[in-house]
């Protein structure tokens, strides 16, 4: 039993690293349109998170790993049932990472286009489908006995659920414009924080309607701390935010997260996936693999997650600089037409003069 | 089709897909860190231009194949729902290990080694892409065992109570036998391919250069790009010896964990001793036995590559589908179908024979390579740039028919029973039972189609990449960016941003 509830804080540990990480790098993927007017600010942007984003998705890997290990009847039931959500999510996530990966990699502003879009639709649906699966989880869905996801697609979407899917939406706006701001510097910078504060305070209100609504239907009273301290930190957010401490503004953000990483998490427990009959939930303890494998498991993380924290970290600080418009080199991608002079002495002398 | 037909070719497309890139960037990693070692250890320019050339042309691959790696994690909770309940107890454990253990470094140290070049100095950056190349091949390591459990169960029990596997021993998993063969043939075959790719562009380059004629060009030819078809052959030579060792170690273990493989590979119908290994066989290998001629064989091979002797017995198909019904029930309960335990003859056989022949390509580049290039010399022989390209892609295609080799050759289960002795009991799975009973064909049918579109627009994204930085061939100009070497206080605008 101990197990299982470590298992489920573990996990949730992982969807926070994952929800705190790629929620700024959603932010700025979603931003670039707006704080990015020209080419080259929009790759400033693209640089604040160029060198981290791959190793952020990963805590989503180790999330869904992780699930499959210790919860094994949880991820195919949350798999197997919010399969269209999912569909689009990974569509999105194709999309986005090698958009990211290649934009640079040819230097010509239709092929940059292609690439901005890929950006910013492939951050703009995971934001708000992460959302709306998370509070279908705490909204509750059908089970059958079998713990099989017997609703359809059009099930997932109550207005709880959409509601949910804004409230996230929301969170990673702010917490991609706080970044940006601290990351930045120049006008980009200036942009970020006028437009941080207004979206802090339009989040602030999404999500307070939300969690009130989830508080009052579906949760537990002791995430009604939860809800403070996200209402609490969001209000940071904005209080720093209009005073330029970026940093602080920043951590206040990541707060405001992990608190509604807490309020989902702590209104499910004991249930992974609470059913509308409560007969037919899926708990911590009837999705669970055993005590043998959540033992394994256990050792492995108690190794290897310090360890990843530790470099992590570090890339952070190694990569600390903000970024201005002035640190952008000229593009380093090929040109799709013209292939070097070199090449061409090579072609042209073999063939004409020998 | 049904959900169970739709499901397989969507796991077979987009795995094959994932695996297009995978064992590129498994050995390209490290021979990209090699390169970059030997410009660290004697400063010697062409190793960095070398390391900066292949470097991006590792970083274009390896772009596409994290973003379908992640599809490939998902969908067995997608569409094999069934699959993961039976299995999850064991199954996810090596798949969260390789995430905790490979792919963070991997996707970490990979973007600082992308961004750092000026941030960092020299070692530690060096330090970074040899990270990767580890990294890498751990990952491999993990997930082949998630695989090995299903071609041969070890470590494990059946719950009666529970309907499910359950894990009683992880080292046993961790050092399944079939994971010692499998590790290292699939490894080595990422380094033939690696080779391969490294050595073919890197020829074509040096003919190019040689036939312009210029003395300048010869120089580049002999200076840069002749030690890197030196070593991407002497990769694709060593690993090439290893493919064929492991290769003949793994049919062994087919011969007793996966007897019907090993029957099907050779479209051996009647058991035979001594049985000869064909190379050419007509019929229409749909399971009709009469049909099935032999044209040219070689005699006592499959015995000896199955038991190392070259009259040992092998079963055929036919006694083998009598011993699997007896055991395992001859009508799926069900649908009271009749249970094929067969694999597809025709793909099983023709898969095989393609592993091993497109292997052939990059060993014939390999040989002609190592005599055109001997004692110094640089080639200008113009069949040698053509064959260096044609045996690019081949490893590609013997990597792709070895997996469809594995996987087909395992139906009808999906976690193959295991029948020599030592074989742990009851655990096994066929592939109708594994997949989701809640989602529907037309489901199914859309993120088939879906990922297909998408990923057909990224091959020829990909294919262009690819195509248009290896004509750019090395950069002319590099330039040593190390902080160590530029003493400005690290205030200069980046020297690398995408
Ligand atoms: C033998 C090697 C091998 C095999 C059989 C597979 N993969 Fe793979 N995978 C790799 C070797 C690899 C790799 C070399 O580590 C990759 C490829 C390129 C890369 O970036 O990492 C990778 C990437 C990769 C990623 C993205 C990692 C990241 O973001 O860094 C995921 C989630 C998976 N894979 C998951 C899978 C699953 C669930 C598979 C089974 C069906 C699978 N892979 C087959
Ligand atoms: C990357 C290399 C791999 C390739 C190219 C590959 C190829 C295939 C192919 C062609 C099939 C379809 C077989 C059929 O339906 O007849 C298949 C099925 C399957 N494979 Fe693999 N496979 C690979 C690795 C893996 C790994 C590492 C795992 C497990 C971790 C795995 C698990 C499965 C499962 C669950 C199925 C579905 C059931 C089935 O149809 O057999 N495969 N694979
Ligand atoms: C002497 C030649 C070879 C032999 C005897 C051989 C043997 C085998 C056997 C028996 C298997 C099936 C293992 C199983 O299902 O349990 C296999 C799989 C495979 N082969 Fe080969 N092979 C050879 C050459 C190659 C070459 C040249 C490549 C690629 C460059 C290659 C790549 C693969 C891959 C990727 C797999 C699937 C993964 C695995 O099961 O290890 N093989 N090989």
């Amino acid at each position: 039993m101990e197990l299982q509830i470590l298992w489920f804080v573990l996990i949730a540990v992982l969807w926070a690293g994952y929800l705190v990480l790629e929620g700024f790098d959603f932010g700025v993927g979603m931003l670039l349109p707006v704080l990015g007017r020209t080419d080259t600010e929009r790759r400033v942007l693209i640089n604040t998170i160029g060198p981290v984003w791959d190793g952020n998705e990963v805590w989503l890997i180790t999330a869904g790993g992780a699930t499959f290990a210790a919860f094994p009847e949880w991820y195919a039931s949350l798999f197997s049932g919010f399969y269209l959500p999912l569909l689009l999510i990974l569509l999105a996530l194709i999309v986005r990472g090698v958009s990211f990966e290649y934009r640079g990699k040819i230097d010509d502003p239709r092929w940059a286009a292609w690439a901005d879009r890929g950006i910013i639709v492939g951050s703009w649906v995971p934001a708000i489908l992460w959302g709306v699966a998370f509070a279908n989880l705490v909204r509750g869905v059908e089970l059958d006995a079998d713990h099989i996801f017997t609703g359809g697609f059009f099930s997932l979407l109550s207005p709880f659920a959409l509601l949910g899917g804004l409230v996230t939406l929301g969170l990673f706006l702010t917490h991609g414009a706080v970044f940006l701001a601290l990351k930045t510097d120049g006008d980009v910078r200036v942009r970020a924080r006028a437009l941080a504060l207004k979206l802090s305070i339009g989040s602030a209100a999404v999500a307070a309607v939300w969690a009130i609504w989830a508080q009052l239907a579906y949760s537990v009273a002791w995430t009604w701390a939860a809800v403070v301290v996200a209402a609490v930190a969001l209000g940071v957010v904005v209080l720093r935010t209009s005073q330029g401490k970026e940093l602080r503004a920043f951590v206040a953000s990541v707060a405001a997260i992990l608190a509604a990483v807490v309020l989902i998490f702590g209104s499910m427990y004991p249930d992974v996936m609470p059913a509308v009959d409560p007969a037919n939930s899926l708990t911590i303890t009837n999705a669970s693999s055993t005590a043998y494998t959540l033992t394994v498991m256990t050792w492995v993380a108690a190794f290897l997650v310090p360890v990843v924290l530790v470099y992590q970290t570090w890339t952070f600080w190694v990569f600390r600089r903000r970024l201005s418009v002035e640190d952008i080199p000229a593009p380093h991608g090929l040109s799709l037409r013209k292939v070097r002079t070199a090449l061409h002495d090579a072609f042209e002398v073999g063939s004409t003069k020998s | 089709m049904d959900v169970l037909d739709l499901a397989r070719w969507q796991f077979a497309i987009v795995t094959v897909y994932h695996f297009i890139f995978v064992p590129l960037t498994i050995g390209l990693a490290p021979l990209v860190a090699i390169m970059q070692t030997a410009w660290v250890r004697t400063g010697n320019e062409r190793w960095l231009r070398l390391t900066k050339f292949f470097g991006k042309l590792m970083l274009i691959n390896f772009a596409i194949g994290v973003v379908t790696g992640i599809v490939q994690e998902f969908q067995f909770g997608m569409n094999w729902s069934e699959y993961s309940r039976f299995v999850g107890d064991v199954f996810g454990a090596p798949l969260a290990m390789e995430a905790l253990a490979a792919f963070f470094i991997e996707s970490t140290f990979l973007g600082v080694w992308i961004f750092g070049w000026d941030r960092i100095s020299k070692k530690v950056h060096l330090a970074c892409i040899w990270a990767v190349a580890i990294a890498v091949n751990i990952s491999a390591y993990f997930i082949l065992a998630a695989n090995s459990w299903m071609q041969h169960p070890v470590g494990t029990i059946y719950n009666e109570e529970t309907g499910r596997a359950e894990l009683v021993d992880i080292w046993a998993v961790l050092s399944n036998s079939t994971l010692l063969a499998a590790f290292p043939h699939t490894v080595t075959a990422a380094f033939v391919t690696a080779g391969t790719f490294v050595a073919g562009i890197a020829a074509w380059w040096m003919v190019r250069l040689v036939r312009s004629k210029k003395p300048e060009n010869i120089e580049l030819a002999r200076n840069v790009y002749r030690p890197a078809v030196v070593l991407g052959t002497v990769t694709m030579l060593v690993a090439g010896v290893g493919v064929a060792f492991t290769g003949h170690w793994q049919a062994q273990l087919m011969f007793e964990q996966q007897p019907p493989k090993m029957a099907a590979a050779e479209a051996l119908c009647e058991t035979e001793t001594g049985a000869s290994f064909s190379i050419l066989t007509v019929g229409d290998l749909t399971g009709d036995c009469a049909s099935v001629k032999h044209l040219i064989s070689l005699p006592g091979l499959t015995s000896f590559l199955a038991d190392n002797r070259f009259d040992s017995t092998v079963k055929g198909t036919e006694q083998l589908q009598e011993e699997y019904a007896e055991k395992f029930g001859a009508t799926n309960p069900e649908t009271g179908e009749e249970l094929d335990y067969i694999p597809n003859l025709a793909i099983t056989y023709w898969s095989f024979r393609l592993m091993i022949g497109f292997g052939a390509g990059s060993a014939a580049l390999a040989l002609v390579a190592l005599w055109l290039t001997r004692r110094g010399k640089v080639s200008d022989n113009v069949w040698f740039s053509r064959l260096a390209l044609i045996a690019i892609p081949t490893p590609f295609l013997a990597s792709a028919f070895g997996w469809i080799f594995t996987e087909v050759g395992r139906q009808p289960w999906v976690v193959a029973p295991n029948p020599n002795p030592s074989g742990v009991d009851g655990v096994w799975m066929m592939t109708w039972r594994g997949i989701s009973t809640n989602v529907s064909p037309a489901m199914v049918l859309t993120s088939m189609i879906a990922f297909t579109l998408l990923y057909g627009v990224l091959a020829v994204v990909w294919g262009k990449l690819m195509h248009r930085y290896a004509i750019e061939g090395v950069p002319t100009s590099v330039r040593d960016e190390s902080p160590e070497a530029n003493a400005d206080g690290g205030d200069a605008p980046l020297s690398f941003a995408y």
